[in-house]
């Protein structure tokens, strides 16, 4: 495998008539990286996928795969990619065995070949051989599609929304393929709208109308929160949201969980000083029993920030 | 070549998975071959006529006798006059009418011009030409036999209807259907099976793929060019089997010839799907686009020749027209390559310009 970057995506502009579905994309992927693009629907995520995978031209800007230009070399890069759409794409009235066969042949090749590569897929997924596709489970499904986008050995994997609409335990068990393959080294690029799978990527970045918010390794995304947070609990869950949003600090309010997250809007303001007004507030509006800690945010707090200041802009 | 292999297997197990489809298509051909044989029939049999005599006598009762006799007529009634008819025209009683003047034997004897009024129903022209026609001739015979011969030089003009001289409507539509099944299983079943692949995303999967576009389509469409001779096959058989329609020419060259044409076929559908997105389009496009045109301005239900002149003009652009003529020419005049071959040139000019426009209508990407 060479040393180039997995991906190297400079300015990608997509346009479907008058809208813009990517504004001037730009990330790279490092060779062997587990990289993923968290947002939620309609963020651009299938459209930046389907310029890396050949399938769509950019309006503008350029892309890179293993080296290769996605526009000019995509007879090469055809043959190099693993490509898992977002709508479940296998043929419903073949069997597992015989979707498998037909996409290994597509590659000239044979799922003799490819046993050893999807061999971690392949022993979960025998015992269903003779099953027709359509009559599986949904995360059965997904792992057929992984199966068969890797049964040509490819050099990278794209892999969009692999685990939408599939239970938590699939889901679990497709991430710890995922980070398998990877650590086999193979670049993989995958998105996803859920953020608690953020964590189990390399880096990630935070995608929200045709833009990349923030990228950064899981760990770090947190850790760049530029406000105050704390964490309010209470007995009455919903008189608290009220009354935290009509306090003219607050910058932003959500539920997650059993508590309420608050941001604050004063940058620079001491954790004391908050905890004393913000007590004061929320006593004047009648609740008691009310408790609050100041918290590190979390990506999940993190990404909620940036898509809520994207969507004020 | 793996890739090709794989396309024809995975297009012949959809196939054969999909069973309700399979028994439609097998069903299709000989269904219709039964539907137009049996209920659309053009050629004339079991006419009801009515007689009015006024003075029945031995030559009178000799020419009910012949019309009986035919197998092409009944006789319902025997009148003394006219009167009455009408109401049994409107009714649908009586087809045709034969009106004979008072002493027709008196007449006969004395070399006196005979009066025959013959009414047909020409509620529909195509039948009422054909009816007056049987009927006249049986009238005609009848009465040169009867009229002695006077040593006057006759002149008597025999018309006889080559390759079909009973104009057997079987002999007509067969070819026809020929066409008419090809055009549906090829064109229809080509255009579904792709615009499928557009619809479910599975063509996002083979557009990934290093397989170059027409490498994809080639693979998809040659189980359906298996099923096209079959269905072939399938309408001459039961042609033969329920109505004896003959096959003069050779049957290798029908073969051949249904072959490109089941190719045309394809491609048109190739056209087809390269511009309908999903699988609803493609069929009201085929059926709307292809279907018409194969029954209306192919010569198979309507003769070219009565068509409006800017229709025949049309015509030329229909393959089936061709495809028709040359699968009359072979079965029912037995008729080779040497008189075919201009219209096989145009049909292989037809395919090969669609087989063009349609490859060049595939993507190599989404849209």
């Amino acid at each position: 495998m060479s040393d180039d970057p997995a991906v190297e995506a400079q300015g990608l502009v997509r346009r479907f008539g008058d809208d813009a579905a990517l504004h001037e994309v730009s990330f790279d992927v490092a060779p062997g990286e587990l990289y993923g693009i968290i947002g939620p629907d309609g963020a651009g995520k299938t459209t930046l996928f389907r310029i890396l995978v050949t399938l769509l031209l950019p309006d503008a800007g350029t892309a890179r795969v293993l080296g290769r230009d996605v526009v000019k070399d995509l007879w090469n890069l055809r043959s190099r990619i693993g490509y898992m759409p977002g709508r479940f794409s296998l043929y419903p009235d073949l069997s597992v065995a015989e979707n498998l066969g037909f996409f290994a042949a597509l590659f000239d090749t044979t799922i003799a070949e490819a046993r050893e590569t999807i061999a971690p897929i392949w022993v979960q997924l025998e015992q269903f051989a003779a099953r027709r596709a359509g009559a599986l489970s949904g995360g059965m499904k997904q792992k057929l599609a992984l199966c068969c986008a890797l049964v040509h050995r490819p050099e990278i994997l794209f892999l969009d929304e692999p685990t939408t609409g599939v239970d938590a335990v699939s889901r679990k068990e497709f991430w710890d393929l995922l980070a398998r393959l990877r650590d086999e080294g193979l670049p993989i690029v995958v998105s996803t709208p859920y953020m608690d799978e953020a964590i189990r990527c390399d880096r990630v970045s935070l995608m929200q109308g045709g833009r990349l918010l923030v990228t950064d390794r899981p760990a770090e995304i947190g850790r760049g929160y530029p406000r105050p947070l704390l964490a309010v609990r209470g007995s009455n869950i919903l008189g608290l949201l009220g009354a935290l949003r009509g306090f003219p600090h607050a910058a932003a309010v959500w539920p997650f969980g059993e508590a309420l997250h608050y941001t604050d809007a004063r940058r620079d303001a001491q954790v004391e000083q908050i905890t004393r007004e913000l007590a004061a507030h929320v006593q004047s509006a009648g609740l008691s029993g009310v408790s609050m800690s100041p918290i590190a945010a979390s990506i999940e707090d993190a990404f909620m920030w940036y898509m809520a200041q994207e969507q004020a802009a | 070549m793996r890739a090709f292999v794989g396309f024809v297997r995975k297009e012949t197990l959809h196939l054969l998975r999909d069973r309700q489809t399979l028994a439609i298509l097998l069903l299709f051909p000989v269904v219709q071959v039964l539907i137009f044989g049996f209920a659309v029939r053009t050629d004339v049999r079991d006419i009801a006529i009515a007689i009015v005599d006024p003075t029945p006598d031995v030559a009178t009762l000799e020419l009910r006798e012949r019309i009986d006799a035919s197998d092409r007529f009944h006789i319902v009634g025997v009148a003394p006059s006219a009167r009455g008819l009408d109401p049994q025209f409107r009714g649908g009683a009586i087809r045709q009418a034969l009106v004979l003047p008072a002493g027709v034997e008196r007449r006969l004897g004395r070399g006196d011009s005979l009066p025959v009024q013959l009414l047909t129903d020409g509620s529909d022209p195509n039948t009422g030409g054909i009816m007056q026609g049987y009927a006249t001739a049986i009238v005609e015979r009848w009465y040169r036999d009867a009229v002695p011969a006077t040593g006057a030089l006759r002149i008597e003009a025999r018309a006889r209807m080559r390759y079909n001289p009973t104009l057997e409507s079987s002999h007509l539509f067969v070819p026809g259907l020929v066409a008419f099944v090809l055009t549906i299983v090829s064109a229809l079943m080509t255009a579904i099976s792709i615009s499928r692949e557009k619809e479910t995303g599975t063509m996002e999967m083979l557009l990934v793929s290093p397989i170059r576009p027409t490498a994809i389509v080639a693979g998809k469409v040659m189980p359906y060019i298996g099923l096209g001779f079959v269905s072939v096959l399938l309408v001459l058989v039961a042609a033969r089997a329920v109505f004896g329609v003959p096959l003069r020419g050779s049957l290798v060259l029908l073969l051949a010839e249904s072959g490109l044409y089941i190719v045309t076929a394809l491609a048109l559908g190739i056209v087809i799907s390269t511009k309908a997105p999903n699988q609803r389009t493609a069929m009201i496009a085929a059926l709307a686009g292809l279907m018409m045109p194969t029954l209306l301005l192919s010569g198979f239900i309507f003769p070219l020749d009565s068509l409006p002149r800017v229709l025949q003009y049309l015509s030329y652009a229909v393959p089936a027209r061709w495809f028709l003529t040359i699968v009359r020419g072979i079965m029912i005049k037995g008729a080779g390559l040497a008189t075919l071959w201009q219209e096989t040139l145009i049909l292989m000019g037809m395919t090969l310009f669609l087989l063009a426009k349609g490859s060049r209508g595939l993507a190599i990407r989404l849209g």
